[in-house]
């Protein structure tokens, strides 16, 4: 919303601050500027200047020699301009003043432009006359400008009188973020009525006076409302005769520095009242109303209708519609149709001020796919009591303008008046929520300024319907806070018991898995939680893959961001993939995010959110440096256990022979392995990279941070070693098993040492060698201890088919 | 007798002297102390001594051991130092040749700027506390004083996955489980990952991070809320920090603020990084509003509380001069190395 500071001026007469004090000011009660733009910063020295001779250049058949009176001289200016002739009034720029633009009226330079004495083509101009763009506007807004040319002036205008001040352009042009609560301050006077409260000055809105003349509306047209949800209030009142014109220059300029553009003066009043009173208002053409009466009724199932921009739109039937007898004319709160909108022939019109739905105006602005003026202020649901005051105004406007003869009385369609609210006035609560002493009286003053009175009979405060955002005792208390000033409440910490601070087990085992990660070489990455569909097909999934069951979001940004994702790969792989395009050599990444498995679909409750941590890398290192972070991963979380690693995780998106699922106590808690060289050509990655996936849910229940000190051995230990021709489809993983069942309790350690396949080694075997440590806690072992041991776990080595090597 | 002692003595005495090695020095130490060496046999052929001239014969053997003894451990320690200081002199390394480093891994940006604001709020007696991503429309919104319809969904364009089910829009759902589960007081945060359909550009994505806070108890005020915040800022953004809170709407809240801090570049005296003004917009917060209360079962007659919002990501660009939020969610290493 963008307000001149002086329309706001108009009615706080005695608001007396400079634009930055205003800012301030009413920022800290509420209503923020966004900024602020002084119309005649880079505007210096510019004066009225009386033509009084025009001379040809003797050197330049485009250039004329004029003599200017600037008040107190005359002086020479030499133009290229052909619209100006001898009595103009134009404005002047004088030697060493300041204009904010150029003829060609484009962008305008943040300093300005110097005007400086100089020659053009040999004779001397001092100073230069002003075209509109040279002013910092455009012939669009200011229409009253040529469309090239230099700004004529007022025959009245007095030379050497302040050009600027005359033009209206000693003003600033305010930008406010107005909250959505606060409908009321979408409107000159909604923001002049802060303003007055904020500075204390007194607020003297326009007075709206009675007008019309002897006939009666109702003698002319008749209004029906079906649907009075939909709208809860219809005003109607008529003009004839009338008489379209340019609006006067006050109305223009306020229009213009709202960035409006004038056009004529019905236009305009609709467009004055608007921002004036925040209540958007329509203009009909009467005589195209057909059978001279307005209906108000929803839309059919796909009727179509031509709005007044030439646009068709399709509607349905929850599109509330403005119809004469016959047809549809307008959308209603949205747009008029071209089958009524105002011509230049236009001789008696309906104006409509009415009250809709807001829901419904915000619904049906989305379905229809237009967004207007209008209809951004009927959604945020505007007062009824308002549209009568706006469309007196537009009415007084009328007269006042000499656009029309308004006809008498008005239609009002309003079956269920809104009435003010009331209030419990809780000074004490109030002041307990805020942590304050403030002063009833002090309230109440606050509130005076803001037009709520205060009922000393009941105790309440009466809330006008304007402010329909107050509606309990917080409210108030806001009210206070904001007049009283946020910087001057107090400053405290709670009291009261004592709370814990800490994180969540989930959140510690996290943190653990980030240092280990950390610590080696993993950087943290993160990756957005929904991608395409298409990334199951790079990921090689087949076609019935339960990860294709994904949580689907109905209003995506488009299909790459359209599932949630069920395996964080693709985001890994992506990272990776964007790594290794930039030439980055050697990166680990990890990623702590959740996936997303919906327990049916269509989805009826909450999908079941699982953390991940993923781990990927690719350059230096292999399967093995993956399962030994892994597994430090598990030690620094208590997890004592040895993970078993089943190589037949059927993961199709990694090296069939070499991917292993992690189980730990029996459960599968992740898996990892070497991407599938496939899907690492998918992902454009050209190095062998692997990954790591640990479902954190599944391995929570097996973290522990409980330590126990265990004495450290005070007997020696006796080492073996055993050197194995083993069968090559004996994994290793299965003779540490039979080591580690078979050992018993005296087994303190086994480690493999050497593992072998090539020359001297039969084909279809490999060597293999272990060295296997025994301790016993409470004495010395014996040989015999030792022997028994060895030879059962040898007995269980034979039945794999394992020999020992000579 | 006596001269052939003096002369192994002073024979040795010279030989220990003219040594230039450890091993020459052993092999002096066997010739004459050994149990073939000279002085013993020396004292094997005592027996041909008289046994009256015998003691003083011993004595003068042993004193003669004992000066090859003391003569050979100097002789010994002066070479094994010399040793000591050639090799020393020789394993002379060039200590500016590069460090051999196991490379680290490096914190994602949001993790620290994470870790800070939980550090802070922790040690302030804060839980930190996780809810659902994908989340019921009723906590999202309903019961945040958002019925359905209401213009702020506008203002927070929502994924939806059904008709009840959303992304997150915003943190403050997990406010509303914290409070139903009906444990009193509450001090908790709750940061997390957020959803909102804003298309991928410097300033936008749509998916970020939030972190709520809320604190429910009996009387607390909005001071406190002004106290906590002030504290917040100052512990993240250095104890120079000053802030302002300026009237604002959220319709979970009310009294609703935004909080400003000083711009931490310029000190508050106005730079481009503020815009000239001297604040940076930080967070949004108010006191809880009773409705919200009310629809979680809490009686606002007898508690009250606070509540506030950061944008995670905006502290992380903020603190480290991030100027675009794409490289968040890149992860190149050249930008991750950086943290």
């Amino acid at each position: 919303m963008n307000t001149p500071l002086s329309w706001v001026k108009a009615y706080v007469p005695d608001l007396d601050v400079t634009p930055q004090e205003y800012t301030d000011a009413m920022t800290l009660t509420g209503t923020k500027v966004e900024g602020y733009e002084c119309l005649d910063k880079n505007l210096e020295k510019i004066v009225v200047g009386h033509i009084q001779s025009i001379e040809r250049h003797p050197d330049a058949d485009k250039l004329i020699v004029c003599q200017v009176n600037v008040g107190n001289e005359t002086v020479q200016i030499v133009t290229g301009a052909s619209n100006v002739k001898t009595g103009d009034k134009v404005p002047v720029v004088l030697d060493g003043g300041k204009v904010a633009g150029g003829h060609d009226g484009g962008p305008l330079p943040e300093n300005g432009i110097k005007i400086k004495k100089g020659k053009l083509r040999g004779i001397e101009s001092c100073g230069m006359m002003c075209s509109i763009e040279e002013l910092g506007f455009t012939n669009e807004l200011y229409p009253d400008a040529p469309e090239s040319g230099i700004y004529i002036l007022p025959e009245d205008s007095v030379p050497g009188s302040d050009a600027v001040e005359l033009l209206g352009l000693h003003d600033s042009v305010f930008e406010y973020e107005v909250t959505s609560n606060r409908v009321d301050c979408y409107s000159v006077i909604g923001i002049a009525r802060e303003a007055a409260a904020t500075f204390n000055k007194p607020f003297i809105p326009p007075a709206v006076t009675a007008t019309g003349n002897s006939e009666d509306v109702h003698d002319y047209l008749k209004v029906t409302v079906e649907d009075s949800r939909l709208c809860s209030r219809y005003c109607a009142r008529m003009v004839k005769n009338i008489k379209l014109a340019p609006s006067p220059v006050w109305m223009q300029r306020r229009l213009a520095a709202c960035g409006i553009r004038p056009i004529n003066n019905i236009v305009d009043i609709t467009n004055y009242v608007m921002e004036e009173f925040g209540q958007p208002m329509h203009a009909f053409d009467y005589e195209q109303l057909a059978g001279h009466e307005i209906v108000v009724r929803c839309a059919e199932d796909g009727e179509l209708f031509q709005t007044l921009d030439g646009q068709e739109r399709k509607l349905d039937s929850t599109v509330l519609m403005i119809r004469d007898g016959e047809k549809a004319v307008g959308i209603a709160g949205i747009m008029g149709g071209e089958n009524s909108k105002i011509t230049d022939e236009i001789h008696t019109m309906v104006f409509e001020s009415a009250c809709f739905d807001g829901t419904n105006i915000r619904l049906s602005s989305k379905k229809v796919g237009l967004r207007t003026d209008a209809s951004g202020k009927f959604e945020k649901g505007l007062d009824p009591n308002n549209a009568q005051a706006a469309i007196d105004r537009a009415c007084q406007l009328i007269e006042e303008l000499g656009a029309g003869e308004v006809v008498g009385g008005m239609i009002d369609v309003y079956p269920e008046k809104r009435e003010c609210k009331l209030i419990a006035f809780e000074p004490e609560r109030m002041n307990r929520l805020l942590g304050t002493d403030i002063a009833p009286e002090t309230m109440l003053e606050y509130y005076k300024r803001l037009e709520l009175e205060y009922d000393e009979k009941t105790g309440e405060i009466i809330i006008p319907t304007f402010r329909q955002d107050l509606e309990c005792m917080a409210d108030m208390a806001e009210e206070t806070a904001r007049f009283y000033g946020y910087d001057k409440i107090p400053v405290s910490l709670p009291t009261g018991e004592a709370t814990t601070g800490k994180l969540s087990y989930k959140l510690r085992v996290e943190e653990v898995a980030r240092e280990v990660a950390e610590f080696s070489g993993f950087s943290q990455g993160m990756t957005y939680s929904f991608e395409s569909p298409k990334v199951f097909d790079r990921l090689l999934l087949p076609e019935d893959s339960t990860l294709r069951a994904t949580v689907n979001i109905l209003n995506p940004l488009g299909e790459d961001y359209s599932v949630m994702r069920t395996t964080p790969l693709h985001g890994m792989l992506n990272s990776l993939s964007t790594n290794f395009n930039r030439r980055n050599k050697n990166v680990r990444l990890y990623e702590l995010a959740n996936i997303y498995l919906p327990k049916s679909l269509p989805l009826t409750e909450l999908p079941d959110e699982r953390m991940q941590f993923t781990l990927g890398f690719y350059g230096d290192g292999d399967f093995f440096d993956m399962k030994g972070v892994i597994e430090e991963f598990f030690e620094k979380t208590g997890m004592k256990l040895k993970p078993h690693y089943d190589p037949n995780a059927g993961k199709t998106f990694l090296h069939p022979g070499r991917q292993a699922d992690i189980i730990y106590d029996g459960v599968n808690i992740g898996y990892l392995g070497e991407v599938h060289p496939e899907v690492a050509d998918n992902y454009k990655i050209g190095d062998r990279a692997y990954v790591a996936v640990i479902d954190m849910p599944s391995m929570i229940p097996f973290t522990s941070f409980d330590r126990k000190y265990t004495g450290i051995a005070k007997y020696p230990a006796v080492t073996r070693d055993i050197s194995m021709v083993v069968p090559k489809n004996v994994l290793v993983g299965q003779i540490e098993e039979v080591i580690a069942q078979r050992g018993g309790k005296i087994l303190e350690s086994y480690e493999l040492f050497d593992i072998y396949e090539g020359a001297q080694i039969l084909a279809g075997f490999k060597s293999v060698a272990y060295s296997i440590t025994f301790r016993a806690a409470d004495h010395t072992l014996e040989e015999q201890e030792v022997s028994g041991v060895m030879k059962k776990i040898l007995n269980g080595l034979q039945a794999l088919g394992i020999e020992l090597r000579a | 007798m006596k001269d052939q002692l003096e002369k192994i003595k002073q024979e040795a005495l010279k030989q220990i002297e003219a040594s230039d090695a450890l091993e020459k020095l052993g092999d002096i130490k066997v010739a004459y102390l050994g149990k073939k060496g000279e002085l013993t046999s020396v004292l094997k052929s005592m027996k041909d001594v008289a046994p009256e001239d015998r003691p003083k014969i011993g004595q003068m053997v042993n004193e003669a051991r004992e000066a090859i003894e003391g003569k050979l451990e100097a002789a010994m320690a002066a070479l094994s130092k010399k040793a000591r200081e050639e090799q020393l002199k020789k394993e002379v390394i060039d200590v500016t040749l590069p460090a051999k480093r196991s490379r680290v891994g490096h914190t994602h940006p949001n993790t620290i700027a994470l870790e800070e604001v939980e550090r802070i709020f922790v040690g302030m007696g804060y839980e930190v506390i996780e809810g659902p991503e994908v989340e019921y429309d009723h906590y999202n919104f309903e019961k945040l004083n958002i019925p359905k319809n209401h213009p702020a969904r506008d203002e927070q364009d929502t994924f939806y996955i059904s008709d009840n089910i959303v992304l997150r829009s915003q943190t403050s759902p997990v406010q509303v489980r914290t409070m139903e589960k009906g444990k009193l007081p509450i001090r908790m945060l709750a940061p997390g990952r957020v959803f909102r359909s804003d298309e991928v550009d410097a300033t936008h994505s749509p998916s970020f991070h939030q972190i709520e806070g809320l604190v429910i108890d009996k009387n607390i005020t909005f001071a406190d809320l002004k106290g906590t915040l002030a504290e917040f800022a100052r512990e993240l953004f250095g104890p120079e920090t000053k802030v302002k809170f300026r009237p604002h709407h959220f319709p979970f809240t009310e009294p609703s603020a935004e909080m400003d801090v000083t711009c931490f570049k310029c000190g508050g005296k106005g730079c481009r990084f503020c815009k000239g003004s001297g604040w940076i917009e930080i967070l949004g917060c108010g006191m809880v509003h009773p409705n919200v209360l009310a629809m979680s079962g809490i009686d606002s007659n007898e508690y009250s509380g606070f509540a506030f919002g950061v944008g995670l990501e905006r502290i992380a660009l903020l603190k480290y001069e991030i100027d675009d939020m794409r490289l968040l969610y890149e992860n190149d290493i050249r930008f991750l190395k950086q943290f």
